[in-house]
């Protein structure tokens, strides 16, 4: 049986800040903070959205594409997220009332900093698998925030994409998947913090680089394969430059990882990134091209995908909802007053939001 | 606003769940049990069915003078649109710029926040309007 990607959808908040401007407000070099990260703008989610509806959004373009689909016969959701809007109360509830897939279906929300969508596609693959559900969803999501002046504030954005996984009519085969998972500090957030926490210099190497290069050879060994056999690879991206770091240190080119490069357009999206990068490369992706993908969640770990495309891709109606490019150019940027004000920076007498 | 009460019409809230007179063919929303034109011969004949979520811009009012809850929108547009399916519905209208609304745009619903019960309680979900852009 072959498992994987049966439809997908992704949506990204329509306002944008630049670096330089965040920059500006805190006699900050908002320009070299642009240029060192390779982050031109980062998405800003309106006073309204949040984690739930952001997934509603990606999960419901995901269904406009498949209305053969029925979605009772999902019989799984996922919502991976470090940034779901209640602590108690899962948001999947919510997403999949609003797709129409309750109540006969189990849901949980899943956290692992920036992989929790992918973990999330690896159980809706053990479930189709094991024959449990028909389709499972999962979906990565957040709207990610920096503490104002930290550094992660030049980066940290909002937006999501939902996969519905299953074994009939997929578009994109999961060959293999191989995680690789250690206890590392490099980010985190106690619970009732508003702002999380980083370890500096100590996010790089012992952390992201490490993980990533590790479950990308897991995969690679597993599948046989080499780099140039992918037309496409996605890796975490929290930064523009990261994944170009760790393609090179891997054997992969700039132009395999160009299309599901999103970071330097809209920022790290977190639980976002990875799935928003693959949503990317499926709107373009062509019968027989594999795809290689490995996400990064701090604290840490990595998930590795071998995915090759279907010829059902031909059949899936691709622009029944809005592509990923979309999102990316309809684009309205903001000031800082506007984006403190979008973000619950200010505080409002009486007000809340 | 009352948990129950909101929870109870969750279904019309987000997926714009409306029925259909089986008489006349007059679609109602939110759902009511009778159809106000044919009163008694619609009985047992309203069909439910669901909005397919867009329509047209009828009418629009730019609000500058907001309620406290709504302060961090303002100003904002509230916009009265005509369904597809022939039905009035009236909601907020966001990511637009208030002078970009016409009337005659063609519109989408779309599930955002419409309130809460202050910072520690229930967070309200509902349909929203937003521009047809792709
Ligand atoms: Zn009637």
């Amino acid at each position: 049986m072959d498992v994987g990607i049966v439809s997908y959808g992704a949506y990204v908040p329509r306002y944008r800040i630049t670096p330089q401007e965040i920059g500006r407000v805190w006699g900050s070099d908002g320009e070299m903070m642009s240029k060192g990260l390779m982050i031109y703008s980062k998405s800003v989610p309106a006073p309204d959205e949040d984690v739930i509806t952001i997934s509603v959004e990606a999960a419901r373009n995901m269904m406009r594409r498949v209305p053969e689909v029925d979605p009772q016969d999902i019989g799984a959701l996922y919502v991976g997220s470090e940034s779901h809007p209640y602590a108690v109360k899962p948001s999947g509830t919510i997403v999949a009332e609003a797709i129409g897939c309750s109540p006969n279906m189990t849901v949980a929300d899943y956290e692992f900093a920036c992989k929790a969508g992918t973990a999330a596609i690896q159980t809706c693959m053990g479930l189709v698998g094991a024959g449990m559900v028909r389709y499972g969803v999962a979906i990565g999501a957040d709207t990610s925030q920096g503490a104002p002046g930290d550094p992660l504030e030049y980066s940290a954005s909002a937006g999501g994409a939902a996969f519905l996984i299953g074994s009939k009519d997929v578009i994109a085969v999961i060959n293999h998947t191989c995680s690789f998972t250690t206890d590392t500090p490099d980010f985190w957030r106690r619970e009732g913090q508003d702002y999380p926490s980083h370890g500096g210099r100590f996010t790089g190497e012992p952390a992201y680089f490490k993980h990533v290069a590790s479950a990308a050879k897991l995969v690679l060994k597993r599948a046989g394969s080499k780099p140039s056999d992918y037309a496409h690879a996605v890796f975490h991206q929290p930064n523009g430059k990261f994944p170009q770091r760790v393609a090179k240190m891997l054997g992969f080119t700039d132009k395999q990882i160009e299309v599901g490069l999103l970071t330097p357009k809209i920022g790290n999206t977190y639980s976002g990134a990875v799935p928003l990068g693959l949503s990317a490369v499926l709107d373009v992706a062509q019968p027989g091209e594999r795809v290689f993908v490995v996400a990064y969640g701090s604290g840490a770990g990595a998930d590795g995908f071998d995915i090759t495309i279907t010829d059902n891709i031909t059949r899936l109606r691709r622009l029944a909802a809005p592509l990923v490019s979309h999102y990316i150019e309809d684009r309205q940027v903001i000031d800082y007053a506007t984006y403190a004000k979008f973000r619950g920076k200010i505080r409002l007498k009486g007000g809340s939001a | 606003m009352a948990t129950a009460r909101f929870w109870r019409d969750n279904p019309s809230r987000y997926n714009l769940k409306a029925v259909r007179c089986g008489n006349c063919g007059k679609v109602f929303f939110p759902p009511r049990a009778v159809c106000s034109v044919c009163h008694r011969k619609s009985i047992g004949k309203m069909e439910c069915m669901s909005l397919k979520g867009e329509g047209e811009l009828i009418s629009f009012s730019v609000v500058h003078d907001a309620p406290s809850q709504f302060e961090i929108h303002k100003p904002y547009v509230v916009a009265i649109v005509r369904m597809d399916e022939g039905v009035m519905l009236t909601s907020q209208l966001i990511d637009v710029d208030p002078k970009e609304v016409r009337i005659g745009m063609r519109v989408r619903t779309t599930l955002r926040k419409v309130g809460e019960d202050g910072p520690a309680g229930v967070i309200y979900y509902g349909y929203k309007f937003a521009p047809v852009r792709a």
